[in-house]
């Protein structure tokens, strides 16, 4: 071993720290001596950051750069404690703007007004704030959305309380609180607003007086507390019809977009530097595209008119089932006319690496929308893709739209990748990009599952589909109880016998497997060791499913 | 290689575009190679200390001596540690230029692995089989193609198949008459070392790295193994990775590539600093460059591609960047200019500054451009009006006689090596000083430890009074000398953006560099989202402060709302709110079809919502029914 020759130099931001042999024997002064070359040290260094700063934050040139002066804090710091109904409130500020002057009426509704406390004691956490913010919705809040909050819908009325999302948590110390609040209500809101301490514009001015300390502590407020306290009020006690997507896509369309012609004028900006794009791609570099706005039509406009003539492989990344392999598969076989398959993605990758190597005649432009996709972000798949553009004659070029989608890439992925950067916002709606999406809106989420729900139950026997009626007639009934387990094996095995679906309890578990490979049914493990049946659908599609089948029998 | 065209399209004048982009090509293919030139000289110290390693670890196995068995008693590998530094992805250069050397000298059994190829030993000792027969195939030429396409797949990857493949490959080398055109194995050694490269040392999985040494321990008798391993932090992760009873069986020896900042800065001497390309990057340019480099990856390679992307930019964007390129052809170039182009300097803003005549000023600018950068190397300072360029001045008035003539000799010879009719006059003049130096001394009988003792005191006399005394013969002669310097200084050191045509080879554009090399997407999305007007320039989304307007497009008002919410956000309050914002901006138009208004509202904040989701800032939440969950905070 021959450690004690290693010399080790450690470089930090551009400044040496050297250690040498004679450091473990180094006396206390010389230590100190060290520390203040340290702090000398870091004093250039703060220095340098201040050039840093002043290089980088140039400002842009050009009208389509971003607003580089924003400094990074400004743009997503930690959570801050957030007060319940601070969303309406900031609605009823931007809804009234000077020119549109939709002056409250104070004399039409004085009864309404006078409901109003009752419905804003939803955020009971904070008394002071809630006091200000009454005195602000009074003078604010335009008609109609104080119609809303004073004469909620009577089917609203019972949930209007803010609650929290874990319930059981609640202390008592909090709903004392709650009580308090309650009383106070009672008085008159004139009076209240006039006993109201510091208004909370002041508050705020001096939030930022004493920023830093304040930062630390509401870091500390915020994550406290798991609760979080929102409205009960659910989508479906709005009595909206759903949306299907269809319906969704037709209401769509017929709404004007908002600022076309200016939308226009930025997307002519971005087409102007197609030829470059293209010379870039042929010197080497790899394209990404980001910036706010679809940049689907941008990409689509950049294939048909630069691409006609040349073999070019457009991957729709945001299309929910896409994978590399599907990307790779599609090179093999349709660009370079292999057929046969491959043991692994990187046994692929390595012909496909051989083959453009041989034929220095071969040119391949790829295309990706949404290269931080779902399917696509994971490391394997962005190892293989950059590994891929990095190949000579592969031209890539990419949008990205997550705003967390250059986290994917590392180093070394990134020397591969070997991107440009392009600012392409565009403002255009990511209308084929959600399409897909079915999680969040229970408005498609539900008639994609309802439809999806048919399609299987469809290629199933009829006892396998009476077996399912009688699961979801079970816990429809028992839709009231909250903490309703699901249906146990056993008596889901006693009716399924009553009703004649099966003779034994292995047919029954056979068909239970098959429901579960289709994830329509979900099993769970009670505390008592029984088996309970569940099925991972909400009531309304269920109810709709129920329905559906009644008329197809 | 393809069409010049495409260089074509953003200046109409197209008549030159064509001669624009060859002379980009060709300047790129120089600079180029000229980097790959400069890397291979910085890590020829390091590749002659691996290969001397290499060849003695294995010389004794070759001899077979003594004490390759005494050491083979404690089952050690002779393993190189290899640190490199954090900047990954310029190891690559390295390693191939490693595989390159030890292929020509040593061995032709290199194995390269990386860390993402080998999770676990069977993929380890795969990957090393195939890589290794695969280089055999390589020497034996391609007789025998199928017999070794099989085996990869056919042999079983294991300590002893290898060890059999190695006696086999051996034996037949040893056998082999030299009529048989092997030119490879003349330069090897009869029974050639297998060099196992991890290239990332770092990343491999502790089982992985232990199982191989453990069991190449046992063989090491058979099969003269030598490691080596690419390390980017510091040597001490391997006795972290590895425990006592592992790193007992190496004997490590340490090697230290250069540090990348070293490296920077040759290239920078290599590529900017000197006269031999034309092309040269603005000071703001190159700030940023550099603080890319020190700010986000040390990565030289990087630098090498900001670079590229600058030129590139350059004769992309500036038609007369024509004019940019070796002083032999620029009067040639300037001679074939046509009427437009001419219009085009015209048009340079720093021409009409300029009181010189385009053409006389035209030749004569490389040359200083030269000298600045000559100086700046020299005196590492740019313009006479900084505190810098005071301070140094003044402490070279305080210099000894010693050092000054030594530094004026170094600048005649600098002078004298960029051979430019302009700086005749200088060198003549400096020349005149030191033969006055010379005199100096020789009239001045005063022995040098007696002169800087004086000098001393003269200084502190200087400081109580500065006109009590004469100054004496020297201390005239030096003012005199350093006052020349300062001239000259002022006389080439003008600042690049001061000069007469400094567009046609300065590339300034630092914001478009920027942009494309150190994206900032959050800021982008954050500005569109917060600040529409910026994009769209319509009048009624100008908001003052930091507010917005209420007509602003759908998904801006919809991220303005989501701040005000704390984790989850109720979507039914989201939609009240959105409803309401978006009815009080359009006109009030009659309640009739107020059904189907609130069906489109509804609609836009659908598509509004599930747009936000999409770019990450809010994700369905299961926790309570119609609720979505932040995922950002502030930024209010």
């Amino acid at each position: 071993m021959k450690w004690q020759e290693v010399k080790a130099s450690v470089t930090i931001l551009g400044t040496k720290v050297r250690k040498d042999k004679a450091q473990l024997s180094v006396s206390v002064k010389r230590f100190v001596k060290k520390l203040e070359n340290i702090s000398d040290n870091e004093a250039q260094e703060v220095l340098e950051e201040k050039n840093y700063v002043a290089a980088l934050g140039i400002c842009a040139q050009d009208p389509v750069g971003n607003g580089s002066n924003i400094s990074g804090g400004e743009v997503y710091s930690f959570q801050t404690p957030k007060r319940s109904n601070k969303m309406a409130e900031l609605a009823s500020e931007l809804a009234q703007t000077p020119e549109q002057n939709v002056a409250p009426d104070h004399s039409k509704c004085p009864e309404k007004m006078a409901k109003t406390p009752q419905n804003s004691k939803r955020s009971s956490s904070d008394k002071v704030q809630q006091k200000s913010k009454k005195k602000e919705f009074v003078s604010t809040t335009p008609y109609r959305l104080r119609k809303r909050l004073a004469a909620p819908d009577p089917y609203l009325e019972s949930e209007s309380e803010y609650s929290a999302s874990c319930s059981e948590e609640e202390d008592e110390d909090e709903q004392k609180e709650v009580s308090t609040v309650l009383s106070d209500q009672k008085t008159p809101a004139k009076t209240k607003a006039a006993s109201t301490p510091p208004p909370r514009n002041s508050l705020a001015k001096k939030n930022k007086e004493q920023k830093m300390g304040n930062l630390v502590e509401e870091y500390f407020e915020a994550h406290s507390s798991s609760k979080v306290l929102t409205s009960d009020r659910t989508l479906q006690k709005l009595r909206k019809r759903r949306l299907s997507q269809q319906t969704l896509h037709d209401l769509l369309k017929n709404a004007p977009l908002a600022y076309a012609a200016e939308i226009r004028d930025l997307n002519q900006q971005h087409e102007s530097l197609f030829s470059k794009w293209m010379l870039q791609l042929h010197l080497g570099f790899n394209i990404v595209l980001y910036g706010l706005g679809s940049k689907r039509d941008l990409l689509e406009k950049f294939r048909t008119s630069l691409l006609q003539d040349s073999v070019h492989l457009v991957v729709n990344g945001y299309f929910p089932s896409i994978t590399v392999r599907s990307i790779l598969n599609s090179i093999t076989e349709e660009v370079l006319d292999h057929i046969g398959t491959f043991r692994s993605p990187l046994d692929q990758l390595e012909f496909i690496t051989k083959r453009f190597k041989e034929d220095s005649s071969l040119e391949l432009y790829v295309l990706i929308h949404n290269l931080d996709s779902q399917m696509l972000r994971g490391e394997r798949s962005q190892q293989i893709l950059a590994q891929l553009s990095s190949l000579p004659s592969i031209y890539l070029i990419a949008s990205i739209d997550h705003i967390n989608a250059p986290l994917m890439w590392d180093h070394a992925k990134l020397s591969l990748y070997n991107w440009l950067w392009y600012e392409t916002t565009t403002f255009n709606p990511y209308v084929e990009e959600t399409s897909y999406e079915n999680s969040l809106l229970v408005q498609h989420s539900g008639s994609l599952a309802l439809s999806s729900l048919m399609h299987v139950l469809h290629s199933l026997t009829l006892n396998a589909r009476g077996i399912f009626r009688l699961l979801a007639q079970h816990q429809l009934e028992k839709k009231d109880n909250p903490s309703y387990p699901g249906l146990s094996f056993q008596d889901f095995y006693q009716q399924c016998r009553e009703a004649f679906l099966v003779n034994s309890d292995l047919t029954l578990r056979a068909q239970l497997t098959e429901f579960r490979d289709h994830k329509l049914i979900r099993t769970k493990r009670g505390a008592d060791g029984v088996e309970y049946l569940l099925i991972p659908v909400d009531d309304t599609t269920l109810t709709d499913f129920l329905e559906k089948e009644d008329e197809d029998v | 290689m393809f069409p010049a065209p495409d260089f074509r399209c953003t200046s109409n004048d197209s008549e030159d575009t064509e001669l624009r982009f060859v002379t980009c090509q060709s300047l790129w293919n120089q600079i180029k190679s000229e980097t790959e030139q400069i890397q291979e000289n910085l890590n020829k110290q390091l590749l002659e200390n691996l290969v001397s390693f290499l060849s003695r670890s294995h010389s004794d196995f070759q001899e077979k001596t003594t004490e390759w068995t005494f050491k083979m008693k404690f089952r050690e590998i002779p393993t190189a540690a290899l640190v490199l530094g954090v900047n990954v992805t310029d190891h690559d250069l390295t390693f191939r230029g490693l595989s390159d050397v030890l292929q020509d000298n040593i061995t032709p059994y290199v194995a390269m692995l990386e860390a993402k190829d080998c999770p676990g030993i069977k993929n380890l000792m795969q990957k090393l089989m195939g890589q290794l027969m695969n280089c055999d195939l390589d020497v034996d030429s391609l007789e025998d193609e199928d017999c070794v396409q099989v085996s990869q797949n056919r042999v079983r990857c294991s300590m002893p198949s290898l060890i059999s493949w190695y006696d086999s490959v051996t034996k037949k080398t040893d056998s082999e008459t030299p009529s048989k055109k092997r030119n490879s194995s003349s330069r090897h050694w009869q029974s050639p070392p297998v060099v196992v490269v991890f290239k990332d040392m770092e990343s491999f999985t502790t089982k992985v790295l232990q199982d191989f040494i453990v069991i190449s321990s046992q063989h090491i008798h058979e099969l003269p193994l030598v490691l080596i391993f690419g390390i980017a932090t510091s040597p001490m992760i391997i006795h972290r990775l590895l425990p006592h009873s592992v790193s007992s069986l190496l004997c490590i020896e340490l090697f230290q590539s250069i540090s990348c900042k070293e490296h920077l800065s040759t290239i920078i001497d290599k590529l900017l600093l000197t006269s031999q390309f034309p092309f040269k990057l603005g000071e703001k340019v190159l700030q940023v460059l550099i603080n890319i480099f020190l700010y986000h990856d040390f990565s030289v390679q990087n630098f090498i591609k900001g670079f590229q992307l600058c030129i590139v930019e350059h004769f992309y964007s500036q038609p007369l960047s024509v004019l940019c390129c070796h002083l032999v052809d620029i009067k040639k170039r300037v001679y074939s200019l046509s009427h437009d182009q001419c219009e085009n300097i015209r048009r340079l803003p720093s021409f009409r500054r300029c009181l010189h005549v385009f053409t006389s000023s035209l030749p004569k600018y490389p040359l200083g451009k030269q000298i600045r950068e000559l100086h700046c190397a020299c005196l590492e300072n740019r313009v006479w009006e900084t505190e810098e360029y005071e301070s140094s001045l003044q402490l070279a008035r305080m210099l000894n006689k010693t050092d000054l003539v030594t530094m004026l000799q170094q600048c005649v010879e600098i002078l004298m090596s960029s051979s430019g009719k302009e700086f005749d006059r200088a060198v003549e003049k400096l020349k005149e000083f030191l033969t006055q130096f010379q005199n100096l001394e020789e009239n001045n009988c005063l022995p040098c430890s007696l002169m800087h003792h004086f000098f001393l005191k003269t200084l502190l006399e200087l400081k109580e009074s500065r006109r009590s005394k004469k100054l004496t013969k020297f201390e005239m002669l030096r003012f005199e000398v350093v006052d020349y310097i300062d001239s000259l200084v002022r006389r080439y050191l003008v600042p690049a953006d001061e000069r007469t045509l400094h567009e046609v080879v300065y590339f300034n554009g630092a914001a478009v560099l920027r942009g494309h090399l150190n994206a900032a997407p959050r800021t982008a999305l954050h500005t569109a989202l917060n600040n529409p007007h910026w994009y769209l320039k319509n009048q009624a989304l100008r908001c003052d402060g930091g507010g917005i307007s209420n007509k602003a497009p759908d998904i801006c008002i919809v991220y303005k709302l989501h701040l005000e919410c704390g984790r989850l956000i109720n979507l039914v309050d989201w939609l009240e709110a959105f409803s309401t914002v978006v009815m009080a901006a359009e006109e009030p138009n009659d309640a009739a079809s107020s059904d189907q208004v609130d069906d489109v509202i509804h609609a836009r904040f659908i598509r509004a919502v599930s747009e936000l989701e999409l770019l990450g800032f809010i994700k369905p939440s299961k926790q309570k029914t119609d609720h979505v969950a932040r995922l950002t905070w502030g930024g209010c």
